[in-house]
């Protein structure tokens, strides 16, 4: 293509003055490295003209049908581009209900368990991993925390099922500052493990509410909608209790968005039927999934139902899994 | 022929010696064989003719000695005596190896072997507990990821999809009463109704019109001029339908409870209430006013 629009201008320069080129030229092959960033330079701007004009026809047409124009074409986000993923869930899907009814939540979404989350981390952490898992503590009902002590993870799990928890929260810490975040669904159920980053704690959030209170809060997630998308997506509601407080006016949020999914808390309160008014309250971090595996935690001998795979899956900048 | 002194002197105090390495306040013998690592007239295996030492390898310990009979052979110098695995027989193998040799490298050769033995005892019990696993990153990939990231997190407009969400639920009803203000649903549902069964309504409102008295809201009032919601509770016939929404909503609110046990949702986490039977039951108005707007009723009459 860059050779036909350099063609199409060459036989345009002939026509004025200059030399002649043969059909088949591309700017990459001047050796010349001033000569050709000049001829790449006026290519470029020819493109630009060329643009120019063309958005110029355009609106004074628009204009002159006025009312008759055909309507303004929709940008093209990356959200538009999205290749389409075959495992997306369609809401009066009868196979994905039946998994659901049958999965290792099922549990919790029929009310027969209540969530109690257990949080720990890493290895003698550092003091923002601590503090970020105290303020996760208190955004997260019913959770404890726990200082790790060097304990393997293999032990740690059939003594936190003894006592009763639903869930085990380990954050992963390198260079005092934490990283990873993995999340065990206790009965046997599925691990996930996901990177963290940007993590802000409350002290440093601009123009932030008091800090939140006991009531439970409620529950937004947003954009999962492939089959891993939703799996995550219960998995995130499962940590909550079923009834939400409205007392409280606390909302936490999932939000996935190109993959990465974003964590917010904020206390929200109606000013009247048509605005609502929102103070983030609570810490924020980002998340991203890299392994989704089916039992609980085992590194060596897991079954993983989803790795992320850089190669295979970071090829395409359209193509999204959650 | 083997002078140890001449040896000491020509690579020893102050000259040079390619094993020694110098600090500020010391000198170290990088010398395999040195059995204390420093260097010292005693220590340096170059300039001593009758030597011993303790080396480890893969775990095991070995002995080796070295003896002026053998200085002009070179290949077979050091002789390698593997040491127990047990630590007080490998002190009396040594004992016994080295049983006429001077105190000083006896001494040293058990000191050393002391050590080894407590260091690899460490080891094993380190490689038990739980390994750090090292994970390398590579910074072309944490670059993309940090500017994937930020370009998500703009086109993710988190505080208006929040936002939206939380008019829906609203508009849903997962809130149930707890807010006055969800008139516009009412007001929309009521045309609707009035719409479809004009006639019936207006038969009903021939019966009751006779004695009871209904306070209504202008035609061309708007719930969003108002912009403090205390306000409200001013408006007559509002109120009114709140009220009759909240009494009739209290007794049912044990149906309401069974119905919502009934569909459960997994992704929004409020309660449904019914708002049918609440609606039908517009169009018959029983007014029951509760203690709080009582005076305001009252002075908006006279």
């Amino acid at each position: 293509m860059d050779s036909n629009e350099a063609e199409g201008e060459e036989t345009e320069k002939k026509s004025e003055s200059g030399p002649c080129f043969p059909p088949t030229f591309s700017v990459s092959e001047i050796k010349n490295k001033q000569r050709r960033h000049s001829m790449f330079l006026k290519l470029k701007e020819e493109k630009r003209k060329q643009k120019l004009e063309l958005k110029k026809k355009k609106k004074k047409e628009r204009k002159a049908l006025g009312d008759k124009a055909p309507p303004k074409e929709v940008p093209k986000t990356i959200e538009n581009q999205r290749i389409y993923d075959e495992t997306t869930v369609n809401p009066e899907d009868e196979e994905v209900a039946f998994d659901e009814g049958t999965d290792e939540f099922s549990a919790y979404f029929n009310r027969l368990t209540n969530p109690k989350v257990l949080i720990t981390t890493s290895d003698r952490p550092r003091g923002r991993t601590v503090r970020f898992c105290e303020q996760l503590a208190t955004v997260i009902p019913h959770a404890h925390v726990y200082y790790r002590r060097g304990l393997a993870l293999k032990r740690v799990i059939p003594q936190c099922v003894s006592r009763g928890f639903t869930y085990l929260m380990v954050i992963n810490e390198d260079r005092k500052v934490p990283n990873g975040l993995v999340l065990c669904h206790l009965p046997d159920g599925p691990t996930a493990h996901f990177k963290v980053s940007n993590v802000r704690l409350r002290k440093e959030m601009k123009r932030r509410g008091k800090d939140p209170t006991e009531h439970v809060p409620e529950v937004i997630l947003n954009n999962f909608t492939t089959r891993l998308g939703h799996s995550i997506g219960r998995m995130f509601a499962a940590l909550f209790p079923h009834d939400p407080q409205f007392v409280g006016r606390q909302v936490a949020t999932f939000h996935n968005q190109r993959d990465f999914i974003f964590f917010r808390f904020h206390r929200y309160i109606f000013k009247n039927e048509k605005k609502v008014g929102i103070q983030e309250l609570g810490p924020r971090f980002t998340l991203k999934l890299r392994s989704l595996q089916k039992g609980t935690f085992d590194s060596k001998f897991g079954e993983y139902e989803w790795v992320h795979k850089r190669h295979e899956m970071d090829s395409s900048r359209r193509k999204f899994h959650l | 022929m083997q002078h140890d002194d001449v040896i000491w002197d020509l690579i020893g105090n102050k000259s040079f010696c390619s094993y020694k390495v110098k600090t500020k306040t010391q000198q170290f013998c990088r010398n395999e064989y040195n059995i204390t690592g420093l260097c010292n007239r005693s220590s340096c295996p170059l300039a001593n003719s009758q030597y011993a030492t303790v080396r480890e390898e893969k775990g095991l310990c070995y002995l080796y000695m070295k003896v002026i009979e053998r200085a002009a052979f070179p290949a077979r110098m050091w002789e390698k005596v593997k040491l127990d695995r047990n630590y007080a027989k490998a002190l009396e193998q040594i004992d016994e190896n080295l049983i006429y040799w001077p105190r000083f490298i006896r001494h040293k050769c058990k000191q050393r072997l002391t050590k080894i033995t407590q260091y690899l005892i460490r080891i094993r019990k380190l490689t038990l507990k739980r390994q750090r696993k090292l994970v390398p990153l590579s910074r072309k990939v944490e670059r993309r990821e940090k500017r994937r990231e930020e370009k998500a997190l703009i086109a993710a407009q988190l505080e208006n999809a929040i936002e939206k969400e939380l008019l829906d639920r609203l508009k849903q009803g997962t809130y149930g009463d707890i807010y006055n203000f969800p008139i516009h649903a009412f007001d929309k549902a009521m045309e609707k109704q009035e719409e479809e069964t004009e006639s019936e309504e207006e038969e009903e409102e021939d019966e009751e019109e006779s004695g009871t008295r209904e306070f209504v809201a202008e035609e061309e009032f708007e719930e969003s001029d108002l912009s403090d919601f205390e306000d409200m509770n001013n408006l007559k016939g509002s109120s009114d339908e709140e009220e009759d929404a909240e009494e009739q909503s209290s007794e049912e609110e044990e149906t309401e409870e069974e119905l919502e046990e009934e569909k459960t949702k997994a992704k929004s986490k409020g309660k449904t209430p019914l708002k049918g039977p609440v609606r039908k039951k517009r169009a018959y108005v029983e007014i029951e006013y509760e203690q709080e707007t009582e005076p305001a009723q009252k002075s908006k009459a006279t």
